[in-house]
């Protein structure tokens, strides 16, 4: 496996003056880590790939990276991508976004690319909470956790992404941890070998909004929380609701082969062609 | 596209989804909205012909992301919509201009605000045009006047796109859109197409938002192997977002610098029986058709009275009042708003001439004899 100096030298920008912008203990940087090693086991070259995401602390993500990057807006990372992905189908194109530009503002895309298909892999950092803006509650904060929009409890139920996805058409769908990061590393480079739309879901930490509110802890904790909770698939399937209350399920959720859009759209365009030839004719 | 002039009764909406393909327009996504749908519907069937791609996309804000992100792959786009639409488009229309971004809306007019009526005609989107996305930016917007301009307008918005690296919105009002008429089609052979410029230097020194004289940065299309960054956030020329005074300054200005430059050839304007003119009528879109019947009888009743017609609404072409404002007593400006564009013929005139507004909200048109009524109350 790659070492971290390797990683550091083979896929950061030199260029981009550093330090980054998260907060000392944030998950992301875990996650982008894992993407990385991801990205290097599957051995892809870096002109082939195409990072997008949409704004928030994940949004700035790509500006790191020495892929090609684009920075879109709030919640619109999908649709950019999937124009992206339709023009230039030998690109991998992976999206990273939080859980409030993907499923609050950029909600309605997210579903509309799980029913499509189109093969972009998309990784969902779920922290519970709006960070950049400075701890608002969010589609996915917990029923009763507060944040500084309901400091006195959250009365909305959340999202649970993973089978909104599902229910959503999304034909490849992890979840994992940024505490797991072995698992997460496999997941990623799952979803990113899918043909077709993948989703992984990576239940993260925000300690200096969400865990500082809710009494988490610091980054530690929080990262000790998620070994706790989580529980992989093979072993919550033998288990009963009331055992799994409480517990994150995590591991490869579903998998299945279905017609991916632009490989259908090439059959459109030859059926097309076929017709106006005949035409001519 | 035809090897020899062909010709065809088309209408407006058609002549812009064969200029979009006549331009070399490979990418279109789209939302079904009155009364722009045609266009949508023909590029759905004609853009696989050619190998080109249709996407219908869940919204208006999925639309225009969708080009974008096309358009970063190294295709001409465009899309098409109507008022409610245009509304959505206007987060990511901002984008596009900040980024840079070559890319063409279409937005066939219908009267406004909100729903309004879907199916009548308006002129009610030209300030929006300008200046419905947030912050400073340029923009440039064409409006045909006829279904024939439709068409080369079409291919001219692609052109200027990809020449100025900045979105072009074609503001069409629903009377041109749907009115047919027969259109000459040139042999393909005849179309000019501007292709953005690529970088050719090694990926190393690629800057990509380094303006070259023109004013405009090459642009490289993603997974050609310059591995650069894009962004909404003010950015320096690497592309990089940045807060230094300097740089931002650099980069909101440079946006306007590459459009003033290219002003002149943007400004498209054509003037009719202008030469002897005491009095002037400033149109654009279906008012030109008003305007060149009333201009007629008035004529004929010896009244010395020509057209300035506006192709290109944004940035305004002030030179085209500026020329004829000495020898102008009065002018008027009928639109199918409440005033838009007569707000910025009052701007450029400054006090010398008189000017007179004529507008109509109701979604029917203005029909040549007011315009004739107005003018004969004007002059005395």
């Amino acid at each position: 496996m790659i070492s971290n100096s390797q990683l550091v030298n083979k896929y950061f920008r030199h260029s981009k003056k550093f330090p980054h912008i998260w907060c000392p203990g944030c998950g992301i940087g875990i996650i982008l880590g894992n993407m990385l090693r991801s990205i290097d086991a599957l051995a892809i070259d870096k002109n082939d790939i195409a990072f997008v995401s949409g704004i928030g602390c994940t949004g700035r993500a790509p500006v790191y990276v020495d892929f090609n990057t684009l920075h879109t807006t709030h919640g619109r990372a999908l649709p950019f991508a999937t124009g992206l992905k339709l023009a230039r189908p030998e690109l991998n194109v992976i999206v990273a976004t939080g859980d409030g530009d993907a499923t609050a503002i950029g909600g309605n895309h997210l579903i509309h690319a799980c029913r499509r298909n189109i093969d972009i892999t998309t990784i969902i950092f779920n922290n519970y909470i709006y960070g950049m803006t400075g701890g608002q509650y969010s589609p996915t904060t917990p029923h009763g956790d507060k944040a500084y929009t309901c400091k006195l409890g959250n009365i909305e139920r959340p999202f649970n992404i993973s089978a909104l996805v599902e229910a959503a058409g999304a034909t490849f769908v992890g979840r994992t941890t940024s505490y797991h990061t072995l698992q997460m590393q496999n997941i990623i480079k799952k979803a990113i070998r899918h043909k077709g739309f993948s989703v992984v879901e990576i239940i993260t930490h925000c300690p200096t909004t969400y865990g500082r509110l809710n009494r988490k802890g610091g980054a530690v904790e929080m990262l000790k929380w998620q070994k706790e909770v989580a529980i992989d698939k093979s072993r919550a399937e033998k288990m009963s609701p009331t055992e799994l209350e409480g517990r994150i399920i995590t591991g490869v959720l579903i998998e299945k082969e279905l017609p991916e859009f632009c490989e259908q759209y090439d059959s459109i365009i030859e059926q097309a062609q076929n017709q106006t030839k005949g035409k001519l004719k | 596209m035809t090897k020899k002039t062909s010709y065809r009764l088309m209408q407006g909406n058609e002549a812009v989804a064969e200029g979009a393909l006549a331009a070399g327009v490979s990418f279109f996504a789209g939302y079904p909205i009155t009364p722009s749908t045609e266009i949508a519907e023909i590029l759905a069937d004609r853009l696989p012909e050619n190998g080109g791609k249709f996407i219908q996309m869940e919204d208006e804000i999925g639309s225009i992301a969708a080009i974008i992100g096309a358009s970063i792959g190294g295709c001409k786009t465009l899309t098409a919509t109507s008022g409610p639409g245009f509304s959505l488009m206007q987060e990511n229309l901002g984008f596009a201009c900040l980024a840079e971004i070559p890319l063409v809306i279409v937005n066939v007019m219908r009267t406004g605000p909100s729903t309004g009526l879907a199916t009548s005609p308006s002129q009610g989107d030209v300030m929006q045009a300008r200046w419905g996305t947030h912050g400073d930016h340029p923009i440039i917007a064409l409006t045909p006047s006829s279904v024939e301009e439709a068409f080369h307008y079409t291919i001219k918005a692609v052109n200027f796109a990809e020449k100025y690296r900045n979105p072009v919105i074609v503001l069409m009002d629903e009377v041109i859109g749907h009115m047919r008429a027969r259109v000459s089609l040139p042999p393909q052979s005849m179309i000019e197409q501007i292709n953005r410029v690529q970088p050719n230097m090694p990926h190393e020194w690629y800057l990509p938002y380094e303006r070259s004289a023109t004013g405009v940065a090459p642009m490289a299309s993603f997974g050609d192997g310059y591995r650069y960054h894009i962004t909404g956030l003010i950015h320096d020329a690497k592309g990089f977002p940045t807060a230094n005074p300097n740089e931002a300054r650099d980069n909101i200005r440079g946006l306007f610098t590459k459009i003033e430059r290219g002003f002149r050839e943007i400004c498209l304007v054509d003037y009719e029986c202008m030469d002897d003119a005491e009095h002037a009528i400033v149109a654009y879109g279906s008012m030109v058709l008003s305007a060149r019947s009333a201009i007629e009888q008035l004529r004929e009743s010896g009244i010395k009275i020509g057209m300035i017609k506006l192709g290109t609404l944004w940035p305004f072409p002030r030179f085209a009042l500026e020329r004829f404002l000495p020898q102008l007593k009065t002018i008027l400006v009928p639109e199918l708003n409440m005033g838009q564009i007569y707000r910025e013929v009052l701007r450029v005139n400054a006090g010398k001439a008189v000017i007179e507004k004529l507008n109509r909200v109701n979604g029917t048109i203005i029909a040549p004899d007011e315009i004739v009524k107005t003018v004969k109350g004007m002059v005395r």
